[in-house]
């Protein structure tokens, strides 16, 4: 087990794509352990990408059951994840392992439905709500090179967007 | 190092006003922090924390003849700042109501009994000339918890002030 070294903007590698996993080896098993590792290591922190430790794969591992006040599904190892639906938009605030010392206000969809091969390749599939929702599209961004800082809004003028119903 | 400053500068809104002043602060090799700039009411207002090696009136000195080619209202405060201090505010509550004078009072008075740190404060007067509406956003610390602040912001319904609180769950990730 080893906690990995988490790159910080302005890096410009964290702006970069990552590529489709093909391999499930035990090599790749034991990188999602010391990944997972690294991401508990940080206080707070509820998910973590695998470009944010300069290994650029398509992994993200979420875990929002920390607080059990969020709907949660526990531990999702999220391999190769494809965002298949989601509804309703929300803004809520974000800071981010590699963007230290900054949090700001983000629209994410609210809830989601994502497809995802777990560690040993086998496709799986969440249902994710609320704040669940808003960490994995904050991995799945940094698997296509994006920072929250990409997706910022401003924080004035909100007071009516509670409730957005999609048509 | 450098020490900090804070610059508030006021006055008529004009296109540039922006471009000039930080112009003048970079050939001066100062440091710009944290800043708040914007309009209000026809009036263009700048807060910003300048890292300047020197002393408050030679920063005065560089600044002011900007300000003045602007007609704004300059004043320089050294101060005991450092950035990265940020507080994160857990808590953000709106309020309108028709607007009346004392709105602000009742509301925040209320707030800070109930442990409200208020972190950021923006308010507006919506509404037509007749009949204007007072729209207020907080973003804050609740240091006795949220629930104190529910209560409190319960008791303003009855004054014609519509109050709502969202928890602020800052997601790291
Ligand atoms: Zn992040």
């Amino acid at each position: 087990m080893a906690i990995l070294n988490i790159l910080v903007f302005p890096d410009p590698v964290l702006k970069q794509a990552s590529e489709p996993v093909t391999e499930f080896d035990a090599e790749f098993k034991q990188f999602i352990a010391d990944l997972d590792e690294t991401r508990l290591d940080a206080p707070g922190c509820v998910g973590i990408a695998a470009p944010q430790v300069g290994r650029f794969q398509r992994v993200a591992l979420v875990d929002v059951s920390a607080n059990p006040k969020h709907k949660s599904n526990g531990y999702m190892v999220l391999v190769n994840p494809e965002i298949i639906e989601w509804e309703g938009y929300k803004k809520g605030r974000e800071g981010c392992l590699s963007v230290p010392d900054y949090t700001g206000n983000v629209m994410r969809a609210t809830s989601i439905v994502i497809e995802a091969q777990d560690a040993d390749g086998v496709m799986q599939r969440y249902e994710c709500e609320g704040f669940e929702a808003r960490a994995v599209q904050h991995e799945i961004d940094h698997l296509d090179g994006l920072l929250f800082l990409d997706r910022l809004v401003s924080r004035r003028n909100d007071l009516f967007e509670r409730k957005v119903y999609k048509k | 190092m450098a020490k900090w400053f804070m610059l508030t500068l006021v006055g008529e809104d004009r296109p540039g006003i922006v471009a000039k002043l930080t112009h003048a602060l970079f050939e001066a090799g100062c440091n710009l922090g944290e800043a708040s700039m914007m309009r209000l009411g026809g009036n263009f207002t700048m807060m910003l924390m300048v890292g300047f090696d020197g002393k408050s009136k030679t920063l005065s000195d560089v600044v002011t003849p900007v300000s003045e080619s602007l007609n704004l209202h300059l004043h320089v405060d050294e101060i005991n700042a450092a950035l990265h201090t940020h507080l994160e505010p857990d808590v953000r509550i709106s309020v309108y109501g028709a607007d009346r004078t004392g709105i602000v009072s009742e509301v925040t008075g209320a707030l800070a009994e109930s442990g409200l740190h208020i972190l950021d404060l923006e308010s507006d007067v919506a509404g037509s000339k007749d009949s204007p509406i007072y729209v207020m956003h907080i973003e804050g610390h609740a240091a006795e918890g949220i629930d104190s602040l529910r209560a409190a912001l319960s008791l303003m319904k009855d004054r014609g002030i519509e109050t709502s609180l969202e928890e602020i769950d800052t997601l790291i990730g």
